[in-house]
């Protein structure tokens, strides 16, 4: 990688979510401005004061409105603004707060309001279908896959090449919907056993329910701005001190799946830029997108916070928990928060940035923090987003 | 202002729009995948080969990733090959509950090795029992193509893979 590291300081001063629900009353549009108008409130700020608007949301289908980006404007305070929308599958939320990063770090900008949206609960019969069309339609889509396939196949590959059992990846789901029990804003919190788990519906085997995270709709946004702008209004930014992110190709039959490289590239552009040259003792808290609960262990190995197929011993020995030495999803993440796509890969960098800023309430893990990072995944194991912040 | 979610009295309300959308693709195959479908006919899996780097791409490929260069030459890889991976999958495209489990997994074709990053790699449907995929058996298996009789150029040519040892 070859980057200028040439660029302004960037901060996060305000954040705000909704709540993640199925089948919220609100349109995608109300969402939005609930999670702005937040967001705005928490940094101080008013709409005349941003700049310019990013806005972050998956597959225009699963809300069931073309053009996702421009019909979402208005809520999100992007009225004759410059506004545009970013869009790299699941991947997006963290794309979200690393596009207003660049807005701000290359000068263009001094505040950003950057807001992610998604809703999954409209399509029908249920949201699956619509993702039938994310495979290539020659060689893929003719056998009828559902997208929990690929990632089985995914999952049974990691297992079968680290030789790691289901029942001890099921920790994670355990782990994440009870940290998910501190988030108010919170869909799937519980107080399950490894063996729910195991006996919950078997979708695609080796995932079961409770592997997977709910369908969900959901908001977020972040007030993200220049050093300037945050040190007048308050004491205590954070800073996004690292951001990576990188595609790998579509051809996922034909690469090692139990191991994700698109992440390693992402991971080691957002170090770089950060200083970060150990990652697994310089990083305080984490929050690997987990949209399955193998894929938690499958990032944090991405990340280079556990080495290749150790991250199942790690978690065992309690590393990721709330009080472990590198807690790993605090809010609940995706299995315990829910997954309305972008807006829980954005409600993941805004989940480190009150753990940084020491706001997060009951989910505020028992150790000082002082570097954190939010990481996201998406498409055909293909994408992945780094964001890495500090106080 | 706060949000809340649908309660199930108000669900039996739902208002649903229902509509077939005049919304119909014609794919092209291109270059490389005509190519390839020509082959499944023939009972042949062709890639394509970037000299370069000595990758194979199955499915063929016009153009190398890494190198940003055309690639260099039709070959034809075996029907036999590897299982990476295998899935039983219990829900169909629409996440309705289907009884007999749906068998698919990633085969890697030969000639490659199991030390390969990239190799030639199909998605594929594999004829072998629920219980091979639970107990992890099939992974690593060695496996054959079955073709069916009457093929017409399309990736359902194969019926699925078999277990071959």
């Amino acid at each position: 990688m070859k980057t200028n590291l040439f660029y302004r300081r960037v901060a996060v001063i305000g954040a705000g979510l909704t709540l993640f629900k199925r089948r919220i009353v609100e349109t995608p549009r109300e969402m939005s401005w609930v999670a702005a108008r937040k967001a705005l409130d928490e940094a101080g700020l008013e709409l005349k004061d941003i700049d310019c608007v990013v806005i972050g949301s998956a597959p225009d289908a699963f809300d069931g409105v073309h053009m996702k980006g421009e019909y979402l404007a208005h809520g999100s305070g992007g009225v004759r603004k410059m506004v545009s929308r970013v869009f790299v599958g699941g991947a997006t939320g963290v794309m979200v707060p690393i596009s207003a990063w660049y807005h701000v770090a290359s000068g263009l900008c001094q505040s950003v309001l950057a807001v992610a949206e998604e809703k999954m609960s409209p399509a029908r019969p249920h949201p699956q279908s619509v993702f039938r069309y994310i495979w290539d339609p020659i060689t893929e889509k003719p056998l009828n896959p559902n997208l929990i396939w690929i990632f089985a196949m995914e999952m049974h590959r990691y297992m079968y090449v680290n030789k790691v059992k289901k029942e001890d990846i099921a920790l994670v789901s355990v782990k994440n919907k009870r940290n998910a029990i501190n988030n108010p804003y919170a869909q799937a919190p519980a107080n399950i056993t490894v063996d729910d788990v195991l006996k919950s519906e078997v979708l695609v085997w080796p995932v079961n329910l409770l592997d997977v995270s709910p369908v969900s709709d959901g908001a977020a946004a972040m007030v993200i701005t220049s050093e300037d702008i945050a040190r007048r209004y308050t004491d205590t930014p954070v800073w996004i001190e690292g951001v990576g992110w990188t595609l790998d190709n579509t051809e996922w039959t034909g690469r090692e799946l139990a191991y994700p490289r698109y992440l390693e590239h992402a991971a080691r552009m957002a170090y770089k830029m950060a200083g970060i040259e150990r990652p697994n003792k310089e990083l305080d808290v984490i929050e690997p997108y987990d949209p399955f609960d193998y894929k938690e262990l499958h990032h944090i190995e991405g990340l280079m916070v556990a080495k290749r197929g150790e991250a199942v011993k790690m978690l065992k020995e309690g590393v990721f928990d709330m009080d472990g030495d590198i807690p790993s999803s605090p809010s609940g993440g995706l299995l315990g928060v829910g997954n309305p796509i972008a807006a829980a890969g954005l409600m993941k960098a805004i989940s480190i940035y009150w753990q940084l800023k020491g706001t997060a309430g009951k989910m505020q893990v028992k150790k000082p923090v002082h570097t954190g990072l939010a990481q996201a995944w998406g498409d055909l194991m293909q994408a992945s987003t780094v964001v890495v912040m500090r106080n | 202002m706060e949000v809340h979610y649908l309660k199930e009295e108000e669900l039996s309300r739902v208002y649903t729009v229902k509509y077939k959308p005049n919304a119909k693709y014609a794919y092209t195959a291109g270059q490389a995948y005509s190519r390839f479908l020509l082959g499944l006919k023939e009972k042949k899996i062709i890639g394509r080969k970037c000299n370069k780097c000595n990758r194979v791409y199955v499915p063929p490929r016009m153009y190398c990733d890494d190198c940003f260069r055309p690639t260099d030459e039709w070959v034809e890889v075996k029907d036999e090959g590897i299982v990476e991976t295998a899935v039983a999958s219990f829900i169909s495209w629409t996440r309705e509950r289907i009884e007999k489990p749906e068998i698919v997994g990633v085969i890697r074709l030969f000639p490659s090795t199991d030390r390969d990053w990239v190799f030639p790699g199909l998605f594929h449907r594999i004829c072998v029992e629920y219980e091979d995929v639970k107990d992890m058996v099939v992974l690593g298996k060695k496996v054959r193509a079955l073709w069916k009789e009457d093929r017409v150029g399309s990736i359902n040519d194969i019926e699925c893979f078999r277990v071959v040892e």
